[in-house]
């Protein structure tokens, strides 16, 4: 009973966000397609259990859940003294394209342009990821009460300012598609800190555009540098703790996602010979860490050169402290700190403080205590503190003795 | 159909005027594209014309007016538009053809219909 539950549980999961896609389109508003869709999988997780799984569960659940806005509608109508509107036909067996176009609908309407970047992520979380508001909260850290103010406000400008429920044009594709990819990888690195259902939705998203828009660079390398980050997954951890790029085990890497990812930036690059795509340039970036045997043995030339292709398309301050870090390898730390101390307008960026307290480290300087306690000041994740904090310590002894603890 | 109101800020000058001919001008091809979708609109004369009224503590309050546009900053509420358009998209497209917008910003707000 439990495991036949579960498998129902599952389905009805699976099923739910191709059922909402659809049923958003027939009733043109997200918050209705929810409520339904969400009633139609209570009704679900009563009956199946004990009548069996339908024959066609899909499209059980949307004319459950289409009689279920219907009711909706009907009674506010009555509620304001007007007529229903007549709601659109829904096909309980539609085909397989059509629902791969509605769910990509969906993406493009969570992603639209009209909505601030933080409420398309958090309504694709919400939508796509199929994520409570508490969850997505959580994820984006930010209080449940403002997440739901925040999809509240989302989805009253979708249905009042009809924000079109459907893939754009051909020509408006390339600049709806960025924000689109922007969204998803900001939704995988929200996963990156340890949320792994977070991290598992970006792919499933990223796979979708992916081949939906099999000749798009954005798509394929978007999915390729999600598929080459998550294969180091396996080993980013070790009993919570994250453990750095040259400690992991890289024997459990997963090798089928590093082949895929790999094919992936071929791919793209193919497509775009000339001027290559920041997404592609980032994977084979990821591609050069992850087919390399260890950390000594990478290939640094290649790693910095493909940072210098990505200056040439994206050129900003972030791009270059990572392609430092790669310098730092290649050329010694010293090197790499000329470079990260010439860079302006970082001093609120924790990541630009840890990587001036990991080089000044490298070169003995007592200087890189107080960059970690600046690290640590501006946001650098405890986990990441503690873990540079405790390399600087046990190889600098005599530090000890600074009490440096207590900033973090 | 939806209705959208497109607001227009844009630098504060006098339509009425000679000098504002040119963009006149532009406004007028503008008017002749977009025949199809305007249902209304008009310009405004510069925000020193303009008063703000406050009504405090709600319905039936007392009504305060101060002299001067609602909130100033560069660019002004220089007119609007009403237009009938199937979605924001279009709404969007169309707005961006509006001269203001090449020097200052459109705000784009759909009109409630309470017909329905």
């Amino acid at each position: 009973m439990t495991s036949a539950g579960d498998a129902v549980a599952r389905l009805v999961r699976d099923e739910g966000t191709r059922v909402l896609a659809t049923l958003v389109r027939v009733t043109g508003s997200v918050d209705l397609a929810e409520d339904a869709v969400q009633d139609a999988v209570v009704r679900a997780l009563e009956t199946w259990p004990r009548d069996g799984v339908p024959a066609n569960p899909r499209g059980w659940l949307l004319v459950a859940a289409r009689r279920r806005a219907v009711d909706v509608v009907r009674r506010e109508a009555k509620r304001l003294g007007k007529e229903a509107d007549a709601m659109p036909a829904i096909d309980p067996h539609p085909d397989p394209v059509s629902v791969r176009d509605d769910l990509l609908r969906l993406v493009f309407t969570c992603c639209h342009p009209a909505l601030s970047l933080d409420a398309q992520v958090a309504l694709a979380l919400r939508t796509l990821g199929g994520l409570s508001t508490a969850e997505v909260a959580r994820g984006l850290l930010v209080p449940e009460a403002t997440m739901a103010k925040r999809l509240t406000r989302a989805k009253q400008k979708i249905a009042q300012a009809r924000i079109p429920y459907r893939v754009p044009s051909s020509s408006e594709l390339p600049s709806r598609l960025s924000g689109v990819a922007a969204t998803v990888y900001l939704i995988f690195n929200e996963g990156y800190t340890g949320r792994e259902s977070l991290q598992a939705e970006a792919i499933r998203l990223a796979r979708l555009l992916a081949s939906l828009m099999p000749d798009e660079p954005t798509a394929l390398g978007l999915l390729a540098l999600v598929l080459l980050q998550d294969a180091r997954r396996p080993a980013r951890f070790v009993a919570g703790a994250p453990v750095l790029l040259a400690d992991q085990d890289r024997s459990a890497w997963d090798f089928e996602l590093i082949k895929e990812g790999v094919e992936l930036v071929g791919a793209g690059l193919r497509r775009t010979p000339t001027t290559p795509n920041p997404y592609v340039v980032q994977a084979a970036i990821a591609a050069c860490h992850d087919l390399s045997p260890s950390y000594a043995d990478t290939n640094w030339n290649a790693v910095i050169s493909w940072y210098d292709v990505l200056l040439s398309i994206q050129d900003t301050a972030v791009v270059r402290l990572n392609r430092a870090a790669a310098v730092a390898e290649r050329d010694g730390p010293s090197a790499a700190l000329a470079l990260v101390d010439g860079l302006p307008d970082l001093a609120d960026y924790p990541w630009w403080h840890a990587s001036r307290a990991e080089l000044l480290h490298r070169l003995g300087s007592g200087a890189a205590f107080e960059a970690l306690e600046r690290a640590v000041e501006t946001g650098l994740p405890d986990a990441h503190a503690a873990q540079l904090r405790a390399r600087m310590e046990s190889e600098n002894p005599e530090r000890n003795a600074r009490g440096f603890g207590e900033s973090g | 159909m939806p209705q959208y109101a497109a607001i227009i800020y844009a630098s504060d000058v006098d339509p009425t005027r000679p000098e504002a001919a040119d963009m006149m001008k532009d406004y007028n091809e503008f008017h002749d594209g977009a025949q199809a979708v305007i249902r209304g609109g008009a310009a405004l004369y510069p925000t020193a014309t303009a008063t703000t009224v406050r009504v405090t503590g709600g319905k039936g309050g007392d009504i305060v007016t101060s002299d001067g546009p609602y909130a100033e900053t560069k660019e002004a509420l220089t007119g609007f538009y009403l237009l009938e358009c199937a979605d924001l998209d279009e709404a969007v497209k169309r707005a961006a053809q509006i001269p203001g917008a090449w020097d200052g910003a459109i705000e784009v707000r759909p009109v409630v219909d309470f017909g329905k």
